[in-house]
């Protein structure tokens, strides 16, 4: 599949498919990867090292600083694939490139792409946005 | 410079534009991260290039005994916050600028505003024009004065793609109530998502207040970054004008019981707290109360106090508590046993004195996030329950306004 980079890098990883959008800010403890949204249905779960798939976004404009927070901390997620383009997690990967030279690839894919993407699979980014189901 | 055309990339914008002013979210800590950041910013000897307002920052700085957290984190946030006044940025630490005079854009001023809830109101009630900016971004585009021309900075962006219709069921007096208006939000935000909706049934002519709880609440529960209220939003006089002449994607209408089941929701107290159950705190406050709201406190609680063991807080912006000074609202407030808090919220930073009792709010944002961020239990309500709640120690229910006509 081909996606639209937002942010660039390449990753390895299972997919934790959400089943609905979560806010980094408010959602995800960036000290530990958990999602601690209390309403959400995958709290609990860690997002850390996963190829985070979303379908849409939602929520505050601090998610930037918690994305950026939590590469910092090494409990981002491996990837994350979305099905709109969010500048909010664009840039939180992108300064957190920037100031820590790690790399989280935030990609836009079409919805029936996202759609073929099992959660629990495994999945690979390569640079230039080409996402592959091992 | 090279985040604003990072941004303009992911917008897809061709060119930059000029702004007028910044709103900057990025003052509140969230770990080390953010401190890096801005030391980046501040050894490039950067500067704002337009006036900046600054969102809450993780401490109230004037009031620094209400804090019950560990001193380090005390020490990292009001550091942060201290660094983007030094970038240029105004202390306003407040989540609602558009209630300070200076700050507030008119009519078709491009800005570019970070904060939900504020994004929210810039673009929908007073009609100036912002993206969803977030951490980063703001102070990049304030900085560099330039935004990317693109999404609703356009008036393209800015039609309505669906109309949300007040159901017939919904009966007059809760369409009266300020109950309904943090509770529509939350249905709003589920069925638009990122969407413009154009919110039609509504009376004309809603309070800024009712208007704010809507976009607090839609952006909370969606990505909500701009909606119309036909008859009370400046690009809505009528739902034809909202959808620019257009045929909406889809007509939906938002009926009685789906409205309560939203209301429901923000409670998370088993058994949905009834009347009766035990409480221990009352935040009111989110987004920062106005003038209005503060007065309206008072006006609740008619000379009454919270119950022994009860706190009863609400937050503002410091600027609006020296207005609330200067009349005198606030030094009654306190005597009644009322606390004030400015420069944070309640569901960020440490503030509100431990208990095992569940929290009760009139905000449809605080009841959304604060389980998650504070951990407490939350019975959601009116001002007017939760005012009285706080006397009473109990949830008081206002049984009428939520039951058919």
């Amino acid at each position: 599949m081909r996606a639209r980079v937002l942010a660039d890098g390449a990753a390895e990883g299972r997919a934790l498919v959400l089943d609905e959008p979560l806010s980094f800010w408010g959602g995800v403890d960036p000290a530990s990867g958990e999602i601690v949204d209390t309403r959400h249905p995958q709290r609990g779960a860690s997002v850390a090292g996963r190829v985070l798939v979303m379908a849409a976004v939602r929520g505050s404009s601090s998610s930037s600083s918690v994305l950026a927070e939590a590469i910092r901390a090494g409990n981002a997620p491996a990837a994350i694939l979305l099905g709109e383009a969010d500048l909010i997690l664009a840039v939180g990967a992108a300064v957190a490139e920037e100031l820590y030279g790690r790399r989280v690839p935030v990609l836009q894919l079409t919805l029936d792409d996202l759609a073929t993407i099992p959660d629990g699979a495994a999945v690979a980014v390569e640079e230039g946005g080409v996402v592959t189901l091992l | 410079m090279r985040l604003v055309v990072r941004a303009a990339e992911v917008l897809a914008a061709e060119r930059l534009i000029p702004i007028t002013r910044a709103h900057v979210d990025s003052c509140l800590y969230h770990g080390e991260a953010t401190v890096d950041f801005v030391e980046r910013l501040i050894s490039g000897a950067a500067h704002v290039a337009v006036p900046t307002t600054l969102n809450v920052g993780a401490l109230d700085l004037l009031h620094p005994e209400l804090w019950h957290g560990d001193a380090r984190a005390a020490e990292r946030g009001g550091l942060l916050m201290h660094h983007y006044r030094a970038l240029g940025c105004e202390p306003t630490f407040t989540c609602a600028p558009y209630q300070l005079a200076a700050a507030r854009p008119s009519f078709g001023e491009q800005v570019a505003w970070a904060e939900s809830n504020a994004i929210v109101f810039c673009n929908s009630v007073l009609g100036a024009r912002t993206e969803r900016y977030g951490d980063f971004t703001d102070i990049a585009c304030a900085i560099t004065g330039r935004v990317p021309d693109a999404g609703l900075h356009r008036d393209a962006a800015r039609r309505a793609r669906l109309v949300l219709r007040i159901g017939s069921d919904v009966p007059a007096a809760l369409l009266d109530d300020d109950a309904l208006y943090p509770v529509l939000g939350i249905v709003l935000g589920r069925r638009a998502g990122s969407r413009v909706a154009a919110i039609d049934g509504l009376p004309a002519g809603l309070s800024e207040e009712r208007l704010k709880a809507i976009g607090a609440a839609a952006a909370s529960s969606g990505a909500v970054a701009m909606f119309h209220a036909v008859g009370s939003t400046p690009e809505a006089p009528t739902l034809a004008e909202a959808l620019q002449w257009s045929e909406p994607d889809a007509v939906e209408v938002v009926g009685l019981a789906e409205l309560r089941a939203a209301r429901d929701e923000l409670t998370t107290v088993g058994g949905g707290a009834p009347p009766g159950t035990p409480i221990g705190t009352v935040s009111l406050g989110t987004p920062h109360a106005s003038l209005a709201e503060l007065r309206a406190v008072e006006r609740e609680l008619a000379g009454a106090t919270p119950a022994p063991g009860v706190e009863l807080l609400v937050s503002t912006a410091r600027s609006i508590l020296a207005d609330a000074e200067q009349e005198g609202v606030a030094q009654r407030l306190r005597a009644l046993g009322v606390e004030l808090l400015v420069d944070t919220c309640s569901y960020i930073a440490p503030v509100l004195r431990p208990s095992p009792l569940p929290a009760m709010t009139d905000s449809g944002k605080w009841a959304f996030y604060a389980p998650g961020n504070i951990g407490v239990e939350v019975v959601f309500g009116s001002l007017r329950e939760c005012i009285r709640s706080a006397v009473e120690g109990r949830v008081w229910r206002d049984a009428g306004i939520w039951s058919d006509a």
